[in-house]
């Protein structure tokens, strides 16, 4: 019972939370409304016996990333949506476009329910078939990680390292050395 | 015990209010949003199948999903502000050089 | 051997065609005759070796090397000398030697360049030209023919210059093609029915079989060799190239237009007379078509006003002759009347080229006379020379026309007799007009014409003026022939009266060894030696003792016919010159009718040139070239460029529509799995 009372509670508060991201007009308020989807997110992950997940959801995104996404924004001094005048009159700002869209998500939905009806096997409990130890057990994770898939967390630190010096590459004033 | 579909509902959704947001925003950095808010969705899926086949690859996927986010999300913003600097605007209707 | 026979002309030719613009005249010209004597040297040995010989196995072969070996059909370039090759390799190697010996004086007047440009093409022919009478299969005489009727056109547009003479090129070469594609087409029926194209074996083959009855491939197959044969030797329907090939210098039309060439035709069936004896259709034909272009181009050549144009259309009409011959099946009558008309005709035309060349390019009748005072020589071999085209007694037309109406008569086509009997009529008719005009009288030009270019047969001014302008003779007499020239014209002339000698027929006491040399030429091959002489000729053969006394009766027919000929041309064109031109006017829709030539060009072009070419022009380039295939090159393009320009649209530049457009994908894809 507080199971499936937290999980309602978690998911409402990550679905809203993910709705009032898009709806916002100022930026700064969407990073924060992502923040806080976030974390409904993480508690989601700990219902699921995946603590070490939920950490690094909470320290890797909403600590880090998120926080990057703040210093842009705050950096940029990002104006308001409705700019410059032309914007005002662009074929893509045309109410049609904007009905167009919500048809488009809403057709997305109704597809992927769809694939969940169809589905089998997804009434069953989630944590039916195996007991919470071998899920949750950091060492394993670790094990796993470094065994199995030992290949692919060195190309990610590769990747990483790529990533840092594009992304100072990119955002170099012109004329700076 | 909360059955898998329930879990893979609220996947369904976070994703598809991702993909509107991607869609309807005239913002670039809610855009780049939006799409954090896709790739969080899918990590859900992936635990919640994890998990209900006792399999630890699940979470393993996510680890990645997110390293290879946070990548992105850093060159996307340095995008974002290289072209802020271009046009003072952060409307992506405003950059249409690449036209025919 | 034999293949030397051809090669020293063609050496000349590759000599004069490479170096004989540096060379000078003398060298040149020497060369291409000193080739062409050579060659006939050769070829006498090479037939006097054959005279050696047992007569029924009278051959010399030479097989150079395989030419086509493809599956079970080989081909080798082959000679193949035997009594009836023999003929005509004295023929052409001999006057064709005299031929360029007169040539060297006849064409002076040129420049070096052009002068051995012509004699290369003369050599060429005569390669040409004998490996056409010396090839031993189909193939290697077609080799010959085509390449003769190259050199026709090579020599006939000479002066390629003038209009008028590179356009009778073209027509004698499409003509011509006309003809060798029958021939071709002939050939290939050959094939079909025998999977050999190689004489010996054909006529082997042949033998054994019945004669045809009725239209069966044999003679399907030769009546397409026959129509070929009508191209090349201009008889109905395809003769109109030869009288506009009086364009080409007039030694040319000597060898080319009168000896040898057009006599190809004729030795082909003689060639395949085997093969021609087993398709009594074809051979109907043949006679038939003979006989009626020889009495129409009589008639035409009554009224021509050009020397050389008379003697054009009177070669077409002796060519008809020779057909009448080899279709009513008396090939060896054919081939004496081919290699006496030789003489006669060469010496005819050479003749007409010393009076042209006396008189500085003046062609028109006309315009001439009383010429006999200042050409003797000339005027004498001409008087000669005529005398034997219109079978004068003694002389050697004489001997050959009348074997061949004789046969004509014996083998019971007694309306080809006939058509044949009024054909020498007319010869000697219009031969003893051309002579009276040309030779006697006074001169009639320079005080009558103020130009002398007025010609009536419209458009045809066949002027080979070389260098000088047709004008009248504005500086002194004529001069008569120079030496080379009249020296070519002596000889041809006593051949023209000795030359029929060894064909006087039994009747007369000969012995007609032209006929008993050539008559296992016409027989079949691997056949035993009684049937020698029943194998499709009737020359000697068949002169039994009634037989004798109605030779001798046709003889005496034939004879009178010439006098009475050369007495009316007298009496007209001498005595009551007014007659002539009152007849003119009185007969004049009929004499309209003959000047033009029956208006047999202007039919041609109205029905078949006029047609094609407008099929061709808005058929074939307007609607197909322009149209079709130009459309659809070009409409490709557009199409590339169009649907380009329509895709390229897509680049909007909006980060958003990509992103949405994406977005659609996904859907539709998600969808596209649900369904399924």
């Amino acid at each position: 019972m507080p199971e499936t009372l937290s999980f309602y509670a978690l998911a409402g508060l990550a679905v809203v939370a993910s709705a009032l991201v898009i709806g916002q007009r100022n930026p700064m308020y969407s990073v924060m409304m992502l923040i806080a989807s976030f974390a409904g997110l993480a508690g989601l992950y700990i219902l699921l016996d995946a603590p070490f997940v939920a950490m690094a959801q909470i320290i890797i995104y909403a600590g880090a990333i998120m926080v990057l996404f703040l210093f842009v924004v705050m950096l940029l001094n990002a104006p308001q949506e409705d700019g410059a005048d032309w914007d005002r009159t662009h074929p893509l700002r045309r109410p049609g476009v904007a009905r167009v869209g919500a048809l488009l998500a809403t057709l997305l939905v109704v597809q992927l329910a769809w694939a969940l009806n169809a589905a089998t096997g997804l009434s069953a409990g989630v944590g039916e078939r195996t007991d919470a130890a071998t899920v949750s057990s950091i060492r394993a994770l670790g094990r796993m990680l470094f065994n199995d898939h030992g290949f692919a967390f060195e190309a990610t630190s590769i990747l990483i390292l790529v990533a840092m010096v594009g992304a100072v590459v990119l955002a170099r004033r012109e004329g700076e050395s | 015990m909360i059955p898998l579909s329930h879990y893979l509902i609220v996947s369904v959704l976070l994703f598809a209010i991702g993909s509107a947001g991607v869609f309807l925003r005239r913002n670039l950095i809610t855009i780049l949003l939006s799409v954090e808010i896709m790739l969080n969705a899918v990590n859900l899926s992936f635990v919640a199948f994890g998990r209900a086949a006792g399999d630890l690859n699940g979470q393993i996927i996510t680890f990645f999903v997110m390293t290879v986010a946070a990548a992105e999300a850093a060159v996307g913003l340095a995008l974002v502000i290289a072209l802020f600097r271009h046009r003072e605007s952060l409307n992506p209707d405003a950059f249409t050089s690449l036209k025919w | 051997m034999l293949a030397l026979i051809p090669l020293l002309p063609f050496v000349g030719f590759l000599v004069n065609s490479t170096l004989g613009r540096r060379l000078p005249k003398s060298v040149s010209g020497g060369l291409a005759s000193l080739a062409m004597v050579l060659s006939f040297l050769v070829a006498a040995s090479s037939v006097w070796q054959l005279v050696g010989m047992n007569p029924a196995e009278r051959a010399v072969e030479q097989t150079l090397y395989t030419w086509i070996a493809s599956g079970d059909f080989t081909v080798d370039v082959a000679f193949r000398l035997d009594p009836l090759s023999a003929v005509m390799l004295l023929v052409i190697t001999g006057i064709g030697s005299l031929i360029h010996i007169y040539s060297t004086a006849y064409m002076h007047d040129e420049g070096d360049s052009e002068f051995a440009r012509y004699f290369s093409y003369l050599n060429l022919f005569a390669a040409f030209m004998l490996v056409l009478v010396l090839g031993a299969s189909f193939p290697v005489m077609f080799v010959g023919w085509e390449g003769v009727g190259l050199c026709s056109y090579l020599l006939i547009g000479f002066w390629f210059k003038k209009k008028s003479a590179a356009d009778a090129g073209k027509k004698a070469f499409v003509v011509n093609r006309i003809g060798d594609y029958a021939f071709i087409l002939g050939m290939l029926a050959l094939f079909a029915r025998f999977g050999t194209l190689d004489f010996q074996t054909i006529a082997a083959r042949v033998g054994a079989m019945p004669v045809e009855t009725g239209f069966g491939i044999i003679s399907i197959a030769t009546l397409l060799l026959f129509v070929g044969a009508t191209g090349k030797s201009a008889q109905i329907p395809l003769y109109t190239w030869l009288p506009d090939a009086m364009e080409g210098p007039t030694p040319v039309s000597a060898l080319i237009h009168a000896a040898t060439m057009v006599t190809a035709g004729v030795y082909m069936i003689g060639r395949n007379a085997v093969l021609f004896s087993h398709a009594p259709e074809t051979m109907g034909i043949v006679a038939v078509i003979g006989a009626a272009t020889a009495l129409m181009a009589g008639t035409i050549g009554l009224v021509q006003n050009d020397i050389k144009r008379v003697l054009a259309y009177s070669t077409v009409s002796q060519l008809g002759l020779m057909f009448l011959a080899m279709g009513v099946g008396a090939f060896g009558a054919g081939i004496f009347h081919l290699y006496t008309h030789a003489f006669f005709k060469a010496l005819l035309f050479l003749g007409s080229g010393a009076v042209i060349h006396a008189l500085h390019g003046e062609q028109d009748i006309r315009n001439m006379g009383g010429l006999r005072k200042f050409l003797p020589v000339t005027y004498w071999t001409f008087v000669i020379g005529s005398l034997a085209l219109a079978g004068f007694p003694g002389l050697a037309g004489f001997f050959s026309k009348d074997e061949v109406l004789f046969e004509t008569f014996a083998h019971g086509h007694t309306l080809l007799w006939v058509m044949g009997a009024l054909t020498s009529l007319l010869t000697a008719t219009y031969m003893g007009r051309l002579v009276f005009l040309t030779f006697w009288g006074e001169r009639r030009s320079a005080s009558a014409k103020a130009t002398v270019d007025k010609h009536d047969a419209p458009g045809h001014s066949a002027h080979d003026a070389h260098g000088h302008s047709g004008h009248g003779d504005t500086h002194g007499a004529p001069h008569d022939a120079p030496p080379a020239m009249a020296f070519v014209l002596v000889v041809l002339a006593i051949g023209s009266v000795l030359a029929g000698y060894i064909g006087v027929p039994h009747a007369l006491g000969g012995h007609n060894q032209l006929a008993t040399w050539l008559a296992p030429s016409f027989a079949a091959p691997a056949v035993a030696g009684g049937e020698v002489a029943e194998a499709a000729e009737g020359a000697g053969g068949a002169e039994a003792g009634g037989e004798e006394a109605l030779e001798l009766t046709l003889m005496a027919v034939s004879s009178g016919i010439a006098i009475a000929g050369i007495a009316v041309a007298c009496f007209i064109w001498v005595m009551r010159r007014e007659l002539a031109a009152s007849m003119a006017t009185s007969f004049a829709p009929i004499h309209r009718l003959l000047l033009n030539k029956y208006y047999v060009d202007e039919i041609y072009d109205a029905s078949v040139v006029h047609p094609l070419s407008a099929v061709s022009r808005e058929g074939l380039w307007k609607v197909v070239d322009i149209g079709l295939i130009d459309g659809a090159v070009n409409g490709v393009a557009s199409i590339v460029d169009g649907s380009a320009a329509a895709l390229r649209r897509l680049q909007t530049g909006s980060v958003r529509t990509y992103a949405s457009s994406i977005f659609v994908g996904v859907v539709l894809v998600l969808g596209y799995y649900l369904w399924r």
